[in-house]
């Protein structure tokens, strides 16, 4: 049974959503860790969930990236555990260093709270290896601050080394600025680091593990498939 | 005591949507002479240090390791000896 941490700060709105998709919807081990705590505990994968952490004072993520057990998340992540940042954790790991780049307000000043589709384009790494390249998801965003942006020369090397995993594109797969709901850079929706053991998303896989709950779209359930799968685990659902 | 003023900018090369959505605003209140508006943030802090160059340097520490992100923002600081307060 593979084991999830998934965080919890002041202001996390998504831990029990992610929750109840490690432990209920596939049938997996998890437990929550307090963002006071020093430890993660035995751990295969930790979620750093989306919310509102520390009600997104200063920026979003730049208080939460100081939390005790932030420590403890950058040396699992630096040994090689797998990491997934969805949304406030996207946001939380580029503030930590563990991606580059950062998640600025909306283009459109609006908080965007709407399905999206997202084009897989790297189905390679440990988050999307039961997808396939150019396969298009219908995802759930809800966010004010989704707006990636890093120098010119940060982004080349992320599309030269494969790092761009997910983007944001139209429902055929076609990638327009129409489809960007946030202004991000060539419409960059998720990014793994050097290594690929961390991944950065603004959109909620976690929300859509089920059609019942994820407005007709199960398509989530990819990442924590691709994650079972990654770890030796045998897919229940 | 000193007093420390931080102003926070995104960079010059960032798109400032906040700015924009202002300028069209003063624009359509008839200030079509503004031409440029950008969005900062402004942070006071009172700090307990020796000299002025402690407090900035001290500030400038701040400024790096929190209150601002060097992916897309430039940060200003200035020191005064906060009001009321002897010289150190």
């Amino acid at each position: 049974m593979a084991r999830f941490a998934i965080l919890v700060f002041p202001g996390s709105n998504c831990d029990h959503d992610a929750y109840h998709a490690a432990k209920h919807v596939f049938g997996q081990d998890a437990h929550f860790v307090w963002h006071k705590e020093e430890a993660l505990g035995e751990a295969d994968v930790v979620i750093v969930p989306g919310g509102f952490s520390y009600g997104d004072y200063l920026r979003s993520g730049a208080i939460a990236r100081f939390s005790p057990i932030m420590k403890d998340v950058i040396r699992f992540a630096n040994d090689g555990g797998l990491v997934l940042g969805v949304c406030n954790g996207f946001q939380v790991l580029c503030e930590a260093g563990l991606l580059p780049g950062a998640l600025m307000r909306n283009a459109s000043l609006r908080f965007a709270c709407k399905d999206v589709h997202l084009r897989v384009e790297n189905a390679e790494t440990p988050f999307t290896n039961e997808a396939e390249v150019g396969q298009v998801l219908r995802i759930s965003i809800a966010h004010g601050d989704g707006n990636y942006i890093a120098d010119e020369a940060t982004l080349d090397e992320l599309e030269r080394t494969n790092r761009v995993v997910f983007r944001y594109c139209e429902p055929d797969g076609t990638i327009t600025p129409e489809a960007n709901p946030n202004g991000s850079a060539r419409n960059i929706a998720g990014i793994v680091n050097a290594e690929g053991n961390v991944l950065g998303m603004m959109p909620h896989p976690e929300r859509c593990v089920e059609a019942i709950l994820g407005h007709g779209s199960a398509d989530g359930a990819i990442v924590f498939r691709s994650l079972l799968q990654h770890v030796g685990e045998t897919v229940a659902a | 005591m000193y007093t420390a003023v931080v102003t926070v900018t995104l960079r010059p090369s960032i798109l400032d949507p906040q700015g924009k959505a202002m300028q069209h605003a003063l624009h359509d209140l008839g200030h079509g002479a503004v031409q440029q508006v950008r969005a900062g943030k402004h942070i006071e802090m009172q700090i307990d240090a020796a000299s002025a160059e402690e407090a900035e340097r001290i500030a400038r520490q701040a400024c790096e390791q929190l209150l601002a992100n060097p992916v897309m923002e430039d940060f200003a600081v200035t020191v005064e000896q906060a009001e009321g307060t002897p010289a150190a």
